[in-house]
């Protein structure tokens, strides 16, 4: 940089300071702007623990970022520390009070919200009620159902109870034509709609136990009540039909007393039930066990593998007169360039044993069952991780081995060490203590390493025993999300959490041995 | 080292065969091996996107036929709109990549320039917090989006930008050190110069800070933006739900995944074209990316 005169310094200085306060301004009014929209959507909703979070971090934003020249730590590090304790903080600690909570299917959301789907679920057409001529309009996005009522039209859409509306032409049938605002569909518009239509439930009224208007064709309306009458005060439901009564016995769900219970039920806290299940039932306690044990093998196997492999092919590539050393290994590191998703689907591809590359032509048409044998299936794991993994430890072994003073080697030789008891005594120490973290870290990345096992295996295959999705090849990592978002068993975020709290426990077992192995945290200044 | 160096070679000899084998022949094909090992199934994925015989079987014969034909494919169904995909990994990617450089160097000037209270935890802390992947929490991020989605449905499951923020909320833990280390090799005396002329802090860390410490800003971006084009967990959680709106990893999984053998090839076609520019990448800025692996980045 050239020496500005002073006049031109201040003169940057000041133009600068304008446009950055006047950007801080714009800045800091957006952020007030959205906090304020999200604060009253929470607060419309009776959210008030988030919405006090919120409001705090409003404020301590504010106060960092108004003050020129004050809280200058604050200034740089809020924007990160605010995503971190947002959605890496902030989620674990709300995993940790799912894993104590009944959420997953069938318990998604408040008692209340429950009371309303279960009316709303258990609709039945009234007897000899009246029936509506009706059409069907579509407004914002959103389908309405127009019903002619005697002289009154009324419409209403399944958020909307019907209210009546004005200026409405009527066509040969007795059904709304045309309807100022909305846009009346023909029975050519229906048609492809018809799942919707017909699934168009609109409320008379707030309060769902006064009944829906629902048009089975989309051309008569009929008035449905629930079949499942809700009594407030007891706070039971009466089946109208069979006289059976459903109380909320602290199950999180309205069960009668031979044990039948309504869906959907909510969302309550069960202490330690989760963990219970998880250790005490027989059908999840046994999978998870052994998914564990495997999840312990296949990090502390990837890790050796990996690293005996590379190591290995360092060291013979550690010898300056060989030529080519640089084209093999450029072509050497080309697996760990290749996206890691992508791995797993092309080995899934060449490992499948009907048709795959491995048994069809490097096995010669062998039937090696690589799909559903447990340890076969464990093995392919293995050697696409090997395959995965080993450049990594190629290029850091190389790295330390470069590092070792040619002198040490040359003293052990001149004192007549074995090559052999030269490496294992010599060089391997001295090699750990560069890689010793970096091996460390590799154990922790593979204990959930769930792209490779999800894409290539899925986790399977699945244990017979196991009454949740869970397999041979399975880390807990996949069991988590295979018990949160499978297909198979239905979801069970509580049970999920629970699991993932349980790789917490570990995860922090091993980075305490870590740290305390590394000494890392000395060397912080 | 278990061979003999030039030194124990009797010096007017031309080595034999045997004697060259023993010293560096036997390197070689320990090469090779190494070399068909890591190159075989590459090769295939390239051969199998070549080949338009239609089926995972049918892959098997390596470049015995050539065409186009899967790659014409893979852009001409909409029901698995490829292009998009791509073009969704490319803005999440390189979203996030930018986002996380700057967040983790603001964090990182911080922490090595200035002295605070509480410095010394918050690295700490960061530390701590990088051991646990943002993915054992996944259960919860699904549900926080749920709710943010019904106040924001901008921020909502379903959309890219709520991606995106979510691993902006892993920028700090992972790199923050990285980054802290390199800042630390910048003589302090620099800005303390610029602070002499008069600058501003936030002039001394966009001017003069920034571009000194451009090598591990590439690096850190760099590999964000291959993490961000792998991540599969989240990015199914968030986006799984619309074919429109995956990335390539989603997708591509769910695309071939649902009909194994018949997909296949097109699948491999997909498969080339969404590694390309990552190897390319990945192999022309080797050197730094090296350098940021003993540091203390894992794949």
């Amino acid at each position: 940089m050239s020496t500005p005169t002073k006049q031109e310094q201040a003169a940057s200085r000041y133009s600068s300071g304008v446009a950055v306060q006047l950007v801080k301004i714009l800045i800091l009014a957006v952020v007030n702007a959205a906090a304020v929209f999200v604060g009253m959507a929470l607060a419309a909703d009776g959210q008030w623990v988030p919405l006090a979070l919120l409001a705090i971090g409003t404020v301590l934003i504010d106060v960092i970022y108004a003050f020129p020249n004050r809280f200058l730590p604050g200034k740089y590090l809020a924007p990160g520390v605010a995503f971190l304790l947002l959605f890496q903080v902030f989620v674990v600690i709300y995993s940790g009070y799912i894993a104590f909570t009944n959420y997953g299917d069938g318990h998604n959301g408040s008692k209340a919200d429950a009371v309303l789907a279960i009316q709303a679920n258990n609709q039945e057409r009234v007897e000899n009620s009246p029936e509506y001529p009706a059409s069907i309009a579509e407004k914002d996005g959103a389908l309405w159902l127009v019903v002619v009522d005697k002289d009154k039209v009324l419409a209403g859409s399944a958020k909307e109870p019907l209210a009546e509306v004005k200026g409405a032409e009527l066509n040969s049938l007795g059904a709304v034509k045309t309807l100022p605002g909305f846009r009346v569909l023909t029975l050519a518009e229906m048609l492809p709609r018809s799942n919707e239509i017909t699934t168009l439930k609109v409320p008379f009224s707030d309060d769902p136990a006064d009944g829906f208007l629902q048009t089975p064709e989309g051309t008569k309306a009929y008035v449905y009540k629930p079949a499942i009458v809700y009594d407030k005060a007891a706070d039971t439901f009466t089946d109208k039909k069979t006289g059976k009564v459903f109380r909320d016995t602290g199950t999180g769900a309205y069960l009668a007393d031979d044990g039948t219970r309504i869906e959907p039920g909510w969302m309550i806290g069960v202490g330690f039930k989760n963990f219970e299940k998880a250790f005490g039932e027989p059908t999840i306690r046994g999978p998870l066990l052994k998914v564990t044990a495997w999840t312990f093998g296949f990090a502390f196997l990837s890790v050796l593998t990996t690293f005996a492999l590379g190591l290995f092919l360092a060291i013979v590539f550690n010898e300056p007169r060989m030529g080519g050393r640089r084209i093999y290994r450029t072509l050497m590191i080309l697996p760990y360039a290749f996206p890691a998703f992508l791995s797993g689907l092309v080995w899934a591809g060449m490992f499948n044993p009907e048709f795959g590359y491995i048994n069809q032509v490097l096995l010669g048409g062998a039937d090696v069952d690589w799909v559903n044998d447990q340890w076969l299936a464990r093995l392919s794991v293995l050697i696409v991780n090997l395959w995965l993994g080993f450049p990594y430890m190629f290029l850091v072994s190389t790295g330390a081995l470069q590092s070792i003073p040619d002198e040490l080697m040359e003293a052990a030789r001149v004192d007549g060490a074995s090559p052999w008891r030269t490496f294992l005594n010599i060089k391997l120490p001295l090699l750990m203590v560069p890689l010793a973290p970096l091996l460390i870290s590799s154990f922790a990345f593979n204990f959930n390493n769930f792209t490779l096992i999800y894409l290539l295996t899925k986790g399977g295959p699945r244990f017979t025993e196991a009454s949740i999705d869970a397999g041979a090849t399975d880390l807990l990592i996949s069991l988590v999300y295979k018990v949160a978002f499978g297909a198979g068993t239905g979801r069970d975020y509580g049970l999920a959490s629970a699991f993932a709290i349980l790789i917490f426990v570990v995860i922090g077992g091993i980075s305490y041995l870590g740290f305390r192995q590394t000494k890392t945290l000395e060397d912080l200044a | 080292m278990s061979v003999s160096t030039p030194r124990d070679l009797p010096s007017q000899r031309r080595p034999s065969l045997g004697r060259w084998f023993l010293d560096l022949g036997w390197r070689h094909i320990v090469g090779i091996v190494a070399v068909l090992f890591s190159g075989f199934p590459l090769v295939y994925v390239l051969s199998a996107s070549l080949n338009p015989a239609g089926t995972l079987t049918g892959s098997n014969a390596l470049f015995t036929k050539f065409s186009l034909v899967n790659y014409v494919t893979l852009f001409s169904t909409p029901e698995q709109p490829y292009a998009r995909w791509y073009v969704n990994t490319l803005v999440v990617a390189t979203a996030t990549s930018l986002g996380t450089v700057f967040l983790g160097a603001l964090a990182a000037y911080s922490f090595s320039r200035m002295r605070f209270k509480g410095r010394r935890l918050g690295l700490m802390s960061l530390l701590l917090v990088q051991m646990f992947p943002q993915m054992l929490a996944m259960v919860a991020i699904f549900l926080l989006l749920t709710v943010l989605g019904d106040i924001i449905p901008v921020l909502g499951i379903g959309s890219a930008v709520a991606l995106i923020m979510v691993y902006l909320g892993g920028a700090l833990g992972v790199n923050t050190y990285l980054m802290y280390g390199f800042f630390n090799t910048i003589p302090p005396s620099l800005d303390e110069a610029a602070r002499v002329d008069g600058a501003g802090h936030a002039r001394i860390f966009f001017t003069i800070v920034l571009r000194l410490v451009a090598p591990i800003l590439a690096v850190v971006a760099l590999l964000s933006f291959i993490g961000s084009v792998n991540e599969f967990i989240i990015a199914s959680i968030v986006l799984g739900g619309d074919p429109k709106a995956n990335t390539l990893a989603v997708g591509l999984y769910a695309f071939v995944s649902q009909l194994f053998n018949s997909n296949w090839p097109v699948f491999t076609a997909g498969a080339v074209l969404a590694a390309l520019p990552v190897m390319i990448l990945f192999l022309f800025l080797q050197k730094y990316i090296v350098g940021g692996l003993t540091a203390g980045a894992v794949k």
